[in-house]
């Protein structure tokens, strides 16, 4: 099976290649079939690397196929690794990438660009397989920034819009932000271990001490790069801008993959973070941050999408914090329920969105349960799922997360825990305001209701499985001694000397899933009373928000303010530099220089001028120095 | 062979001033004949044996002048980057000039006569010899600026001979400085410079004689005011040819005739060429985010491209350095693929302004396909040729100092603001009235663009083949830098 793996990447390569250049001759839905067939055959492939014996952990492989960057001491090898980490992640996206191109069939195909639409598709999944195949930095670094571009493109996918442009522009360039802090930690880390490779990083790493500068550095520099990938605060901006590109590229790119790059970049360096307590510490306070701050945005968010984006915000901190404790096959845990979850959310409200003909906003929807009863279904198991119900898929994860916490500090636990309460209010909000009450929209919208064609309903129901099954992946130790996914993991990860191994006791389990169920009930009462039965939509003029709404609805004035502190400031200071500094001084000092030199060489000129009259003029002031010389 | 490499090209520049109506044809069909010679040298070539095809004649036996070409890995490759440029160049003049230019014969006589010129440069190992070329090769593009250039064009040409001319005549002060001091009847004979053992003072004051003949070649920060100007306003055939090739004679002046003949002078001022070239980079990008007319903005990003090159080198390690020859080949099909989107953008809606155009990836988009993958590279997008370029040398200039890389590393950032909003107004949004007749590109535009195109995945992609030829001569060059420093 081993021989194969080359072609997990290529294939979708392929599908690429062949969809761009025949973009025109290819008929009908073609594009998009060839496009789902090639992420459908990395996906088998896949599945035979999840079963060799290489995944089981023991002896990771790594398979290199051809020199890339040789330069001296530098040896970047075109090399694959497989192991536990990578095969999780590489059944994640291949398989939820599958199910999202099938979507797409439906879900684009109407549209003009449905073959430009699957090229680009298919290129994402090549670049994401090689950020989590490469066995070295380099090698993820340009999967990361492929996928980066990729992400560029599907925003603006409908590039007659500039809005789409602008927030296409802002997710490369804030990534590119982080991209920086990566590309400097890499380079470090060359220079500190003298190879990028990451066997060779890891085996040397072994030798330093805890919370050494240098790897401290290290990690800190490539968790910037995570920050703009995960879209952690301070670089999370361009997430929520980043819906403006169709609903299955947020499914996929920026809710069940490319956004966990951040958190699989972690788990993979796990053995460096975990001689840096600082730096875990750092990525549980920004993990924390992010998961309540944009927790409270999304309560106030109207647009379907805002609210799953910001979802995807807050859910991505609660995976970093748990990497911050060093519990980072929770992390991947969650990063895997929440693919399931979330992807279904995201296709979920595409169903929505195609029903209502392109309508996003909440306020304009309701009752729509009777009209697409699947998608309704399946955004109940969705929201279930993401807000802790037992038995779906996100309570087990969630719960891990929480059980971690509580280990660690009653603050965080505290948090968490708040962020978990807030998580279930606004998806119970997005799904009573959605699907109960009346309908809201205009008598078109309404005539022109109707569920979703198969193509689009059978992906939903697969992930509606997952994500009600998903968990049992990983049952708490208070149900069973086998932990699959976290043994499965166990080889390749290292445990730092923070995290605590104590396995919390089983009462405490126990009242952990006691409360939280309570509370949950309690959250859904409330909700289905406030929006379902007594239908308290939020206005649709902004006049009558409340202030504290409002500054929720307006994220806290953040873009506002990055305006006014950073990209305002940037052009202030590039155009005093060109008009003032660059034509006037640098510029003007040249000039200035040949004037001088003019001036100076015009005296010189009189000499050679061929006026007759200086010449005698000259001649005669000559003759009388002559003459009075020769006085003398 | 060498010198055929040379001079065929001189003898295609007399043919085609006879050849009236052919011009075009006999000056494309003689720099591919070019192309294919310098590739047929480049599988001749050995990596390991040092210089080769070396040609040596007395010329002026009594000055102590000679004839002496030849070619190591760094020259290879330049040459090789030459005779594939040239050629795309004309092509690509093809369609630009129909209307603009009178006179063909002489026009693409002098682009002949100037590659004779930058071969010689890359290939010349007598310093009075590598002057003649310097000096020959800005002769033709002079006059290719003065009488094809745009409006403003006497005033900004003749400011740009006059600049770069003051700079190499430090130059010639210095390699005449270099003769005198050499043994026994005077010789130019780089070797020579090599085995001198001056003071280190003298190195200092030699250091900026040459430094500032190559900083306003390149251009670094400050000695760059004459550039933008003269990009913009040079017809888009000579602005490729000063970008794309033009100013890596004044980088590999640098690696040739700079760092090996006055290591002293560079340990005492590198960091100061470090620092100029690190302040080019940011202040360079910045400008650029200001810019409306789009030739002018690639005039600037070009400033930061080379500013990084430069500061790369100066770091005197083998990153630095193998960057900086990567990034030379990459910048320079990079910026001559980019003013070519620019001139097709310029030709068919008679503006450069960011302002005014918008939405032709409506009505053309292949071009704005061709257009993005050459966006990329010049934002050094990994699997494209510019990142190869860019990690080696941020790399590399970590190696010297990791406070300079991260400034340095600041063009990974702006350069893709600056180029994403350019692309973004130029191609994105609704078409308007400028650009809806706007048509898709030619077949032969395409014949332009396909050839960079592969070499920027190639390069990006497969970098070794090219690394590999220079790395023993430039590890080579590193010894005898570290050799007399540590001396």
């Amino acid at each position: 099976m081993l021989q194969f793996a080359w072609l997990i990447p290529v294939l979708p390569l392929l599908g690429f290649l062949c969809i761009s250049f025949f973009q025109k001759q290819l008929p009908g839905k073609s594009a998009g079939i060839i496009g789902s067939l090639t992420v459908l055959g990395s996906f088998i492939i896949s599945c035979g690397l999840f079963f060799h014996p290489a995944s089981g952990g023991t002896e990771p492989v790594t398979i290199t196929y051809f020199d890339w960057i040789n330069v001296g001491s530098l040896k970047i090898p075109i090399s694959f690794l497989i192991d536990p980490i990578s095969c999780v992640m590489l059944l994640i996206i291949t398989g939820i990438g599958f199910l999202i191109h099938v979507y797409s069939i439906g879900y684009m195909a109407h549209d003009d660009a449905f073959g430009r639409f699957f090229s680009y598709l298919n290129l994402f999944i090549f670049f994401m397989l090689i950020l989590v195949l490469g066995s070295n930095y380099v090698l993820m670094f340009a999967g990361w920034e492929g996928v980066g571009l990729c992400s560029y493109l599907l925003i603006g996918f409908w590039f007659k819009n500039n809005e789409y442009n602008n927030a296409a522009n802002k997710a490369f360039i804030m990534n590119r932000i982080g991209d920086l802090g990566f590309l400097l930690g890499i380079i470090l880390m060359f220079v500190t271990f003298g190879s990028v490779q990451f066997s060779e990083v890891f085996s040397a790493a072994k030798g330093f001490p805890d919370n050494q500068t240098t790897i401290v550095a290290i990690t800190m520099l490539l968790f910037v790069g995570a920050m703009g990938k995960s879209a952690q605060i301070p670089l999370y901006t361009w997430l929520p801008d980043a819906m403006a590109g169709p609903t299955p590229v947020s499914a996929l790119i920026h809710a069940a993959t490319m956004v966990t790059a951040g958190i699989y970049m972690v788990v993979r360096s796990n053995i460096l973070y975990s001689i840096a307590p600082s730096t875990l510490e750092f990525i549980t306070i920004v993990g924390m941050a992010t998961a309540i701050f944009s927790a409270t945005i999304a309560l106030a968010q109207t647009d379907i999408k805002k609210v799953l984006a910001y979802s995807t915000l807050s859910q991505l901190g609660y995976m970093f914090v748990a990497l911050g404790l060093g519990a980072y096959s929770t992390g991947l845990f969650h990063v895997t329920t929440h693919a399931f979850f979330k992807a279904l959310l995201f296709l979920a409200a595409g169903s929505v969105i195609h029903a209502m003909s392109g309508e996003q906003d909440i306020r304009r929807m309701g009752g729509l349960r009777k009209k697409l009863p699947v998608t309704y279904f399946v955004f109940l198991i969705g929201t279930l799922a993401i807000s802790g119900v037992p038995p779906f898929a996100g309570f087990f994860s969630k719960d891990e997360i929480l059980a971690k916490a509580h280990m660690h500090s009653e603050l965080l636990f505290f948090l968490l825990s708040v962020t978990s309460v807030i998580t279930a209010v606004y998806m119970f909000r997005l799904l009573f305001l959605t699907f109960f009450g009346t309908f809201r929209g205009t008598h078109d919208q309404a005539h022109h209701l109707h569920e979703s064609p198969a193509v689009i309903t059978i992906p939903l129901i697969i992930l509606a499985i997952l994500s009600t099954l998903g968990g049992f992946l990983g049952l708490p130790a208070v149900f069973t001694e086998h932990h699959l996914f976290g043994n499965f993991l166990a080889p390749v990860l290292s445990t730092p000397a923070i995290t605590s191994l104590a396995e919390p006791s089983h009462f405490f389990e126990y009242m952990l899933m006691g409360i939280s169920v309570v509370a949950l009930a309690l959250i859904i009462y409330m909700t289905y009373d406030r929006f379902a039965k007594k239908e308290m939509v939020p206005s649709l003029s902004e006049a009558e928000f409340k202030p504290w709404y409002r500054v929720l609805y307006h994220k806290y004035y953040i873009d506002e303010l990055y305006d006014k502190v950073f990209v305002k400031p940037l052009y202030w200071l590039s155009d005093v530099c060109y008009k003032i500094f660059d034509i006037k001084i640098v510029d003007g000092v040249v000039n200035l220089v040949g004037k001088g030199v003019v001036r100076g060489s015009e005296v010189v000129r009189l000499a050679q001028a061929g006026s007759v009259g200086i010449y005698i003029f000259a001649m005669v002031i000559g003759i009388i120095i002559m003459l009075v010389v020769n006085l003398y | 062979m060498l010198s055929v490499l040379i001079f065929f090209p001189f003898v295609a520049a007399l043919a085609t001033l006879i050849a009236k109506e052919n011009a075009k044809r006999v000056a494309l069909g003689a720099t591919v004949i070019e192309f294919a010679l310098s590739v047929w040298m480049a599988m001749q070539f050995n990596p390991q044996g040092g210089t080769q095809f070396m040609v040596d004649y007395w010329w002026v036996p009594s000055l102590g002048i000679s004839f002496k070409v030849g070619m190591d890995g760094i020259s290879m490759l330049l040459v090789l980057l030459t005779t594939f440029l040239v050629p795309i160049i004309i092509l690509s003049s093809f369609s630009i000039l129909k209307s603009k230019i009178s006179n063909l014969p002489l026009f693409y006589s002098l682009i002949l006569f100037m590659q004779m010129a930058l071969v010689g440069v890359f290939v010349a190992l007598d310093g009075f010899l590598f002057y003649i070329f310097w000096e020959l090769a800005l002769i033709p593009i002079y006059l290719i600026c003065l009488m094809w250039g745009g409006k403003d064009r006497i005033r900004i040409t003749i400011k740009f001979f006059i600049y770069t001319l003051v700079g190499s005549l430090f130059m010639l002060v210095g390699l005449i400085y270099l003769y005198l001091q050499t043994p026994g009847t005077h010789t130019f004979d780089i070797q020579a410079f090599y085995n001198l053992h001056l003071s280190a003072s003298e190195q200092g004051i030699l250091f900026w004689a040459f430094f500032l003949a190559f900083a306003i070649k390149m251009p670094v920060f400050p000695f760059h005011t004459w550039q933008p100007d003269t990009y913009t306003d040079a017809p888009t055939p000579g602005t490729m040819l000063l970008s794309g090739i033009m100013l890596k004679m004044g980088i590999y002046g640098v690696i040739r005739w700079l760092l090996p003949v006055v290591p002293m002078g560079v340990n005492e001022w590198g960091t100061t060429a470090i620092v100029l070239s690190v302040i080019g980079v940011v202040y360079a990008s910045c400008i650029a985010l200001v810019q409306k007319d789009f030739k002018r903005l690639i005039a600037y990003s070009s400033i930061a491209h080379v500013g990084l090159i430069s500061a790369g080198i100066f770091s005197l390690n083998l990153q630095g350095m193998q960057g900086g020859m990567i990034q030379m080949l990459s910048h320079g099909i990079n910026v001559v693929g980019m003013f070519f989107i620019a001139d097709i953008i310029m030709s068919r809606t008679n503006t450069r302004n960011l302002n005014e155009l918008g939405g032709i990836r409506n009505v053309a988009p292949t071009f704005a396909t061709y257009f993005v993958i050459i966006l990329l590279a010049s934002v050094a997008l990994p699997l494209t040729n510019g990142f190869i370029g860019e990690f080696l040398l941020i790399n590399g200039l970590y190696q010297y100092n990791a406070w300079m890389a991260a400034v340095a590393g600041l063009t990974i950032i702006l350069g893709a603001v600056y180029m994403l909003v350019a692309y973004k107004k130029i191609t994105l949004g609704e078409k308007n009235k400028l650009t809806e007749t706007f048509t898709d590109l030619t077949s032969h535009e395409k014949i332009v663009m396909i050839p960079l195109v592969i070499m920027i995945f190639a390069i990006g992609i497969y970098p070794k083949p090219f690394l590999d030829i220079a790395e023993p001569s430039v590890q080579n060059l590193l010894n005898i830098i570290h050799g007399t420093i540590l001396k």
